[in-house]
């Protein structure tokens, strides 16, 4: 019994929430019109992957989320493995980077559309940019905080300085360079569905949320929103699994 | 070759090459602008110097290691023994001085280190065999001649440590072989050892201490190893290094004419009980001298 609430325990929350919900539509508290019953919005989730455009939209987020995360990435670990190993250059961009990683990315919209038009190139490089400071400051961080010893060990069996970057400061580093994608998925996230909602768009889950707003389609506003809740989730936890196989010996 | 020769030439002289005009090979020994070594000698320490925020440690130190032999090194605590090794192994800078080994440069040499703390010089992420495999891989060998090479290396220590764990799945004690045979399967011509066995338990280090003798016995590596413990330091060595208070200068370098192998009664042999009680006094001049 007390094993089945166990594992019942994170859908308690869950059921709750909805029911919740449901006797606030039975009880009329919110206009019906603003909060639909939660099997309204059910419904227009389902029907809006299956046969409506919700697929499509959640398609397209994920596309550029990841794309604009993949090039973050192809940037941020490369450079932020050289600029801590280098600890010296780091302190002297440290600044430059803790200032663009402190400005909201939302911040650079109007610039990037003067460089890349209106489309998904600046949705995607906006993200990326976003993206690349903060994977960017945890390798570097990580880097820098490698275990002196094992950097030595390497150099004393001959490791030439490429070497040590490649087998030595880029696996100290990974555990914190996990920690920085995750985030740095994240705010590519928040700053593609942004995009979506604002920026000529014909497609997304930040379009679709806007247009049902304007439509007044209140159970497709309230699905598009439990999709893009999946997808944050969801990217986060296939982040942790990731990390659980790949960093082993982290914190051991 | 020709970096080879001048530093033959660096060897045999005190002083920077350029500055004599006498050629090397008709320097003689005893002769004011040159420092002679003791035959047999592999690794020669001139006028190393180091400070570290303005307070000398060492200062114009020289140092002549023997070729094919243990040393200890023993000294009161802070008196520089982890830095006085770590600068003859390349891993500290020093202020002014050369270091050659058999005439080369450390670049030329190929060195071993075990380090004390072996959970932090271990990679987590490689599996135990992959650790000692990878000073092979440096080397550039071939996946087939690594093998032969770490097949020999198992065989030779023989110990029952399940090779495809990873370091943090070890005890502290196969941690620690791990570390030691990763150092030794390159074939390194000196072996420097920081306190290695200092974190581990006694059984263990016993253990590990009769590993090291049979190692030596079996290579002959002229190896340098930093002790806490005397008796430790006597043990293992064919001559103990007692260094001072620092500033730090050589207290005395005594040797050990006991037989190998070593065992439990050698502890209780007269020579032996007899040089650790000398080198004792000589430690308590010295702490006493601060
Ligand atoms: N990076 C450093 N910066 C400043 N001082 C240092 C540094 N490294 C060592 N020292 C000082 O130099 C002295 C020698 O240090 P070292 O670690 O070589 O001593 P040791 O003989 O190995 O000591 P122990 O017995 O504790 O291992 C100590 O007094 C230490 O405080
Ligand atoms: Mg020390």
């Amino acid at each position: 019994m007390s094993k089945l609430l166990t594992r019942l325990n994170p859908v308690i929350g869950v059921i709750l929430l909805i029911l919740v919900w449901w006797i606030a539509t039975l009880l009329q508290i919110a206009d019906p019109v603003l909060l639909p019953p939660p099997q309204k919005a059910f419904k227009a989730l389902v029907d809006g992957l299956v046969s409506g455009p919700l697929l499509h939209d959640f398609a397209q987020t994920i596309y550029r989320t990841v794309l604009s995360f993949l090039i973050a990435s192809a940037i941020a670990i490369p450079l932020g493995v050289m600029l801590g190993a280098a600890d010296k250059v780091y302190r002297s961009v440290e600044f430059v980077i803790d200032f663009f990683r402190s400005t909201p990315a939302s911040a650079v919209f109007p610039l990037f559309l003067v460089l890349f038009g209106v489309g998904d190139k600046t949705k995607i490089a906006v993200a990326a940019f976003g993206s690349v400071l903060v994977i960017l400051f945890n390798v570097a961080y990580g880097v820098m905080n490698a275990r002196k010893t094992r950097v030595l060990a390497a150099k004393v069996m001959g490791a030439n300085r490429l070497q040590v970057l490649k087998d030595v400061y880029f696996w100290e580093s990974l555990p914190q360079t996990f920690i920085g994608m995750r985030n740095g998925i994240s705010l590519a996230l928040v700053i593609i569905v942004v995009a979506e909602m604002f920026i000529g768009s014909s497609d997304g889950i930040g379009y679709r949320l806007i247009e049902a707003q304007m439509l007044f389609e209140m159970p497709t506003m309230y699905a598009a929103i439990f999709a893009a809740g999946a997808l944050g989730y969801g990217m986060n936890w296939i982040f942790l699994t990731i990390e659980k196989t790949f960093v082993h010996w982290g914190g051991k | 070759m020709l970096s080879r020769t001048r530093a033959a030439i660096r060897l045999i002289k005190g002083g920077p090459v350029q500055d004599d005009p006498v050629p090397a090979a008709l320097a003689q020994p005893g002769e004011k602008s040159y420092r002679w070594f003791p035959p047999g000698t592999h690794i020669t320490v001139r006028g190393l110097s180091k400070q570290f925020q303005g307070s000398v440690l060492y200062e114009d130190f020289d140092l002549d290691l023997p070729r094919g032999k243990v040393v200890s090194v023993f000294g009161p605590n802070g008196c520089g023994k982890s830095t006085i090794i770590n600068m003859i192994a390349g891993l500290l800078p020093m202020d002014k001085g050369e270091v050659l080994f058999d005439g080369k440069t450390i670049d030329e040499t190929r060195i071993g280190y075990v380090f004390q703390n072996y959970r932090e010089a271990l990679f987590p992420w490689l599996r135990a065999i992959d650790n000692i495999h990878y000073p092979l891989k440096l080397m550039g060998l071939s996946r087939k001649a690594r093998n032969e090479r770490v097949e020999k290396l198992l065989g030779r220590f023989q110990v029952k440590i399940d090779f495809n764990r990873y370091p943090y799945e070890l005890s502290g004690g196969q941690q620690q072989t791990v570390s030691i045979m990763r150092s030794l399967v390159m074939e390194p011509e000196v072996l420097f050892l920081d306190e290695p066995f200092s974190a581990l338990d006694y059984e263990m280090t016993l253990f590990m201490r009769d590993q090291m003798q049979k190692v030596f016995m079996e290579t002959h590596t002229t190896m340098v190893i930093v002790s806490h413990d005397l008796e430790e330091a006597v043990y293992l060595a064919d001559h103990v290094l007692l260094l001072t208070r620092r500033p730090t200068r050589i207290a005395d370098f005594i040797e050990v004419p006991l037989p190998r192998p070593r065992s439990a009664d050698t502890l209780s042999d007269p020579t032996f009980v007899e040089i650790k009680s000398r080198c004792l006094e000589i430690f308590r001049r010295e702490a006493r001298l601060s």
